[in-house]
């Protein structure tokens, strides 16, 4: 990364280099807590506070983490974080908390967390890497929005809650697709989202591996 | 980098200072949010009471209502009395389950519900008066699809009459065994009866496929088969003999019970926070 300056590193992996879509990390959230939007916008919160919290800590401190024990040293941070947001949670936003449950304290295990203090904060200084976390947290924010929009409007007929389809249980018209409030949809949400984004930035395209062979004839197949 | 970070010393040094920094900050947040945190589960504990008694609105003081209304009392699940034994506002059921003294293993037969153990004593929430009740809240809980549901179910005073149930705690599938908590299928258990003529302690109450065709049944969970399975069992074994069968029945004989003469058992150390 050369050209470390703030709106870059803040805005960049917004689109252009996307922790979910581009990277793909923090998949495994990014299925479970997208049912609705409001539980998707807390949780994006909450990512992007330990991000950039730990990216913090972790560059404030960079210069003294033994390289032996530096992976361990970025996780207890992350861990203790991840407590504290917990908790806060617990005593703030006690419905949300209960919706959440085990997916706060599953942030620990978040890549896109561990990845950014490990790739970005270990060698940047504490200011870039706050924002940094923040850039990240919010390219991960954004993907969660996006998927927990399509999930809640088409799964419950609402938006944060809000009513938009009146759903058959409730006395109205619309049948709610039963499969967009489980994880697996998810996976056909962010594909998607990565097809758009990627057709928008074709440079996000990776090149092939490996190249298929061209059309054989049916002869030869045999 | 600096040249001796990675001497034994240096290690042993940033392990240790980041281990009291960061056990610092975490006990200082759990500690310092702990009253709030009882507060929210308390508060939340009560507005599901209200809300199964059909006293809640949005927006209401909770605690003020709660405590003009509402009277705990903690029942002796084997002859259905009240027992002065323990505070209702500390005594944890849960907690007593677990405890060998003040719970018991069920029989597999018995264990329709999936608890594995019981407590002796439960709290129940009366609503108007304590003497002859319009309502009793009664906890429930028991295995649902994916885990264990906790929830309440409101009572009228004959002992019988359903009023409405409710789940403060379950883990169903969003949209299908999840939909235990629409308005709109809580709204039939208004009116339905637990018990038949015959006087026993065995409930009739149940889920049925395909539409309910009579006052001790209610429709089941479209999609959502054995979570439906799991309310009727957690259902048919708290208002069984087991739990609170004997309790409800004396509301049903007229009798209602009485502060038991209590024996000198000591369960001291079940209750507290």
């Amino acid at each position: 990364m050369a050209d470390v300056n703030a709106k870059g590193v803040l805005t960049a992996p917004i689109f252009k280099n996307n922790p979910i879509a581009l990277q793909i990390l923090g998949i495994c959230s990014a299925l479970a807590v997208t049912t609705s939007m409001s539980v998707s916008l807390v949780m994006a919160l909450a990512v992007i506070f330990v991000t950039a919290l730990s990216n913090l800590f972790v560059s404030l401190i960079r210069n003294h983490i033994p390289s032996s024990i530096r992976i361990i040293v970025q996780m207890t941070i992350i861990a203790s974080l991840v407590i504290v947001v917990d908790q806060i949670l617990k005593a703030y936003a006690y419905e949300m908390s209960k919706q959440l449950s085990v997916f706060v304290g599953l942030i620990i295990t978040n890549c896109i967390v561990m990845g950014r203090a490990e790739g970005f904060a270990m060698s940047n200084t504490p200011g870039m890497s706050f924002l940094d976390g923040i850039g990240n947290g919010l390219g991960y924010g954004f993907v969660l929005m996006v998927v927990g929009f399509v999930r809640e409007l088409l799964g419950s007929g609402s938006v944060f809650g809000f009513t938009i389809l009146q759903t058959v249980q409730n006395g109205g018209w619309y049948v709610p697709n039963g499969l967009l409030l489980l994880p697996p949809s998810a996976f056909f949400i962010i594909g998607l989202l990565i097809w758009v984004l990627r057709s928008v930035n074709p440079e996000q395209v990776e090149s092939n591996e490996f190249k298929m062979k061209e059309n054989t004839k049916p002869k030869e197949a045999v | 980098m600096a040249q001796g970070n990675n001497s034994i010393k240096k290690v042993l040094i940033v392990a240790f200072a980041l281990c009291i920094v960061c056990s610092v900050i975490v006990s200082t947040a759990a500690v310092a949010l702990r009253p709030a945190q009882q507060l929210n589960q308390e508060l939340d504990r009560k507005t599901n009471i209200l809300n199964v008694a059909k006293l809640y609105e949005p927006g209401m003081d909770v605690e003020a209502v709660f405590s003009d209304e509402i009277t705990a009392r903690v029942v002796n699940l084997d002859t259905g009395e009240y027992s002065d034994e323990f505070d209702p506002d500390t005594y944890d059921s849960f907690e007593a389950a677990r405890d060998p003294a003040s719970g018991r293993t069920l029989s597999g037969d018995q264990d329709i519900a999936g608890l594995s153990r019981v407590e002796n004593y439960a709290t129940v929430y009366l609503i108007g008066g304590e003497g002859d009740p319009e309502q009793i809240v009664l906890p429930i809980r028991g295995q649902g699809l994916w885990g264990l549901m906790r929830g309440f179910l409101a009572v009228e005073g004959d002992g019988n009459t359903i009023v409405s149930i409710t789940y403060y705690e379950h883990s169903e599938t969003p949209g299908l065994g999840a939909e235990v908590n629409n308005p709109r299928w809580q709204a039939q258990w208004e009116g339905k009866k637990i018990y038949d003529e015959e006087g026993d302690l065995s409930p009739e109450i149940h889920l049925t496929k395909g539409g309910a065709s009579s006052e001790y049944e209610v429709d089941a969970l479209s999609g959502a088969t054995l979570t439906s399975n799991g309310v009727t069992n957690m259902l048919q074994f708290w208002l069984s003999e087991e739990a609170f069968g004997p309790y409800l029945a004396k509301f049903r004989s007229g009798t209602e019970p009485e502060d038991a003469a209590e024996t000198d058992t000591d369960f001291e150390d079940v209750e507290g926070a």
